[in-house]
């Protein structure tokens, strides 16, 4: 959006880690997204708000190009991270997913040890050498998810027995170990009850330090506390975006204010 | 009145009970059918429920009884000197039969009904008259034989009587029962609610009943199998020569050894195949390709079996002949004939196909979708989500799909005596001609057996041993099916 003084989009443009610039998204015939203009800055907390169906997770999966695995999903526009176009055909989407990885709605640990878990990635991409080189990636990972103490003695358990809350951060750890550039997040604590939800915000507030997170949520609590800018949906359009401060006290557009007072959605 | 009639009339009962019923729940509301407890339709079907079912249970358990307690009056009457001489059985289906030819006789006018039961067999040839209304009579007529058939007819007809007299009160009981509870306040939608279920347990226990059924009856005989043939020498003799003059040597082993064999060859030609159909389907196929697959690969499954057997012994044998077969491509004369362990094995699994790809497709769908977004979300390919996440997750429902095709290649019979040979024998060639549990059950008991001697009751044996394995086999798959399934939900 141009509401912001020019000298600051300036500064913006030129460190943005992510820049879409008139993203349309077509599911069949129904046209989902429309025009969106972003810049999400590197190493910081970007939250997606809006009501359900306005398209902010359908956005955040054209990031990953996980909306290629839906057939009837077409996207326009141009999408670049790091200044390059992630639909450009020479890229490889299995690729660009290690480079920007995604926890999901629900809890979706595989049917394997918790250490398989962590591995799996890193295997697939071959980062390992060996076997000790292996576990260290796995220790590190669970120790930047929070998880390590909980989990260290029991490795090799399954990671479908854990609570829902340590299998939402054993999805995290799972994506860190690829050592991703971005973390996309859809509605992550909307599972989970409001102990396991603070853990996780938490985290994703320390995992800001190394990684571009972008999260969609359903509550504006969530939005202010753990993000530090914030960008509204509403059908399909990116309303209004900007600091998450400004965003909650002195939103700009109608629809912005009338949402986050609770007048809709 | 005779059976159909009867029924004839339960049903005109009924079907005036569901009106009146109805029309007396609508009348004593006023017309207003909101005062009614349940809708006007239930307090009709009560009214036939009522007339129906303890009527209908009244005649079932009538025409069971009564055959039984006619014949035990009637095979009282027979002297013992005639029932030593043949058999009782004899004597009585005679009887029936005199007193079958006398019903005709009568209905035809042939004879009066009083002449039916008075004529003598001193005064009239009985099997003359018999003859020229179309019953014709292996031996003359006894005195004893008329008389018993004469009271066979009286006791009959009485028990005919009672019947249509029971059965209709009982109807017309439930009938004006059911029309006196027809007011606003009774509960007609439970009370019917209630019939239906004891309905639908009575069908789910005549299927539990029949397999009890099954099982003791081969239970029975397998034990008068083991009563004329030690159990040792059927479970562990290598030799299967039955021979009806006696001195056969009935081992299980060479045939068992057999089934199993053409059952691992069948899995695996079936599971790989199966398998892979499953994943292509389930994972990569569009949607247009899988509507029309699908089907197409499941109209394996509905050929009969015959159809492959025929397949094995004109097709498949002879190819395989035309490879390993003395005049054949290779030259080294392995086989000497179409019919093998091979052949058969082959056949088997292309029918199994189906039964793996179809049950392992529907697996493979039933893994969530958030599994596939988790690992293509970490940068996965395609088939690294399907050989590591995916198959792994849908494995212990996969083994229960192949458990399930093996007990089907287990029991399986018409391939098996078409495409594998005759012949019982132990070899590990399986190019050799060999034979099946299922395909000697058939041979003990096809031609002249008599069912008393070993060489037919070794079909039981074999058929009890059959039916543990297989039992075992679906438990065994029944267990992983369901411990799967616990993993999602």
């Amino acid at each position: 959006m141009n509401e912001m003084p020019n000298i600051e989009q300036a500064n913006e443009m030129t460190a943005s880690k992510i820049s879409a610039d008139k993203v349309q998204v077509y599911y069949g015939d129904t046209h989902a997204i429309k025009d969106v203009d972003i810049e999400i800055e590197p190493r910081t907390v970007t939250a997606f708000i809006g009501p359900s169906g306005c398209g902010k997770s359908t956005f955040l999966r054209t990031l990953n190009r996980m909306n290629d695995t839906i057939d009837i999903c077409r996207v326009e526009g141009s999408i670049k991270i790091d200044g390059e176009d992630i639909y450009d055909p020479k890229v490889d989407p299995v690729q660009l997913r290690a480079k920007v990885g995604m926890v999901f709605q629900k809890p979706n640990p595989f049917p394997k040890s918790i250490y398989d878990n962590i591995a799996y990635g890193p295997r697939i991409h071959g980062l390992a050498r060996n076997k000790s080189e292996l576990d260290d990636i796995v220790s590190s990972s669970l120790q930047k998810a929070g998880l390590w103490e909980e989990v260290k003695n029991r490795l090799d358990e399954p990671g479908t027995g854990m609570s829902g809350g340590q299998q939402q951060r054993l999805c995290i750890a799972r994506a860190i170990a690829v050592s991703p550039e971005v973390i996309l997040m859809d509605e992550p604590c909307s599972a989970l009850d409001p102990i396991a939800t603070a853990k996780v915000e938490e985290l994703i507030d320390e995992l800001r330090e190394n990684f571009t997170i972008v999260i969609v949520t359903h509550s504006m609590q969530q939005a202010a506390r753990v993000s530090q800018r914030t960008a509204f949906f509403h059908l399909g359009v990116l309303v209004e975006e900007g600091p998450t401060q400004e965003i909650f006290t002195n939103p700009k557009d109608k629809r912005t204010q009338d949402y986050i007072t609770g007048r809709f959605g | 009145m005779s059976l159909p009639y009867i029924l004839l009339a339960l049903l005109i009962l009924a079907v005036a009970g569901f009106f009146v019923g109805r029309g007396k729940a609508l009348s004593s509301a006023n017309g207003d059918p909101r005062i009614l407890h349940s809708l006007p339709g239930y307090y009709g079907w009560n009214v036939v429920v009522l007339t129906l079912v303890p009527s209908l249970l009244v005649l079932i358990v009538w025409l069971i009884v009564q055959p039984a307690v006619i014949n035990n009056h009637v095979s009282s009457m027979i002297s013992e000197e005639t029932a030593a001489a043949s058999s009782l059985d004899l004597v009585m289906s005679d009887v029936a039969r005199v007193a079958d030819g006398l019903d005709l006789a009568v209905s035809q006018g042939a004879m009066d009904a009083e002449m039916a039961n008075s004529i003598r067999t001193e005064l009239t040839d009985v099997r003359g008259r018999l003859g020229q209304v179309g019953v014709a009579l292996g031996s003359n007529v006894t005195a004893e034989t008329l008389r018993a058939a004469q009271s066979y007819r009286g006791w009959n007809a009485t028990g005919l009587l009672f019947r249509t007299i029971g059965v209709l009160a009982v109807a017309v009981l439930g009938f004006v029962l059911g029309v006196i509870r027809t007011n606003p306040d009774f509960r007609a939608r439970n009370s019917v609610e209630t019939v239906v279920r004891y309905i639908l347990i009575a069908a789910a226990s005549i299927a539990i009943l029949t397999t009890v059924g099954i099982v003791l009856s081969l239970i029975f005989n397998t034990v008068e199998f083991f009563r004329l043939y030690p159990a040792t020498d059927f479970f562990f003799g290598l030799t299967w020569s039955p021979s009806f003059g006696g001195g056969s040597e009935l081992g299980i082993v060479p045939l068992i050894w057999a089934t199993m064999y053409i059952s691992l060859i069948a899995l695996a030609v079936a599971v790989p195949i199966g398998l892979f159909a499953a994943v292509y389907l389930s994972e990569y196929a569009t949607p247009h390709v899988r509507a029309i697959a699908k089907p197409l690969l499941e109209i394996l499954a509905g050929i009969p079996t015959i159809v492959y057997g025929l397949f094995a012994l004109l097709t498949v044998g002879p190819l395989l002949m035309n490879v390993f077969g003395g005049g054949g491509v290779l030259g080294v004369g392995w086989m000497q004939g179409a019919s093998s362990v091979f052949t058969a094995g082959v056949v088997m699994g292309i029918m199994l196909i189906p039964f793996v790809s179809s049950l392992s497709d529907d697996i493979i769908n039933a893994v969530p979708q958030a599994m596939r977004d988790g690992s293509l979300g970490l940068g996965a390919t395609h088939s690294e989500t399907v050989k590591q996440v995916i198959l792994p997750a849908a494995l212990p429902g996969i083994v229960g799909a192949i458990l399930l095709a093996a007990s089907r290649a287990i029991g399986e019979t018409m391939i098996v005596v078409l495409g594998a040979g005759a012949a019982a024998r132990l070899s590990v060639n399986p190019l050799e001609a060999m034979t099946t549990v299922t395909a000697k059950i058939v041979s003990q008991l096809t031609g002249d057996a008599d069912f008393a001697s070993p060489e037919a009751l070794v079909a039981f044996a074999l058929g009890m041993t059959l039916f543990v394995v297989t039992l075992m086999l679906n438990i065994v798959a029944l267990y992983i099916v369901r411990k799967y399934r616990e993993q999602y939900d």
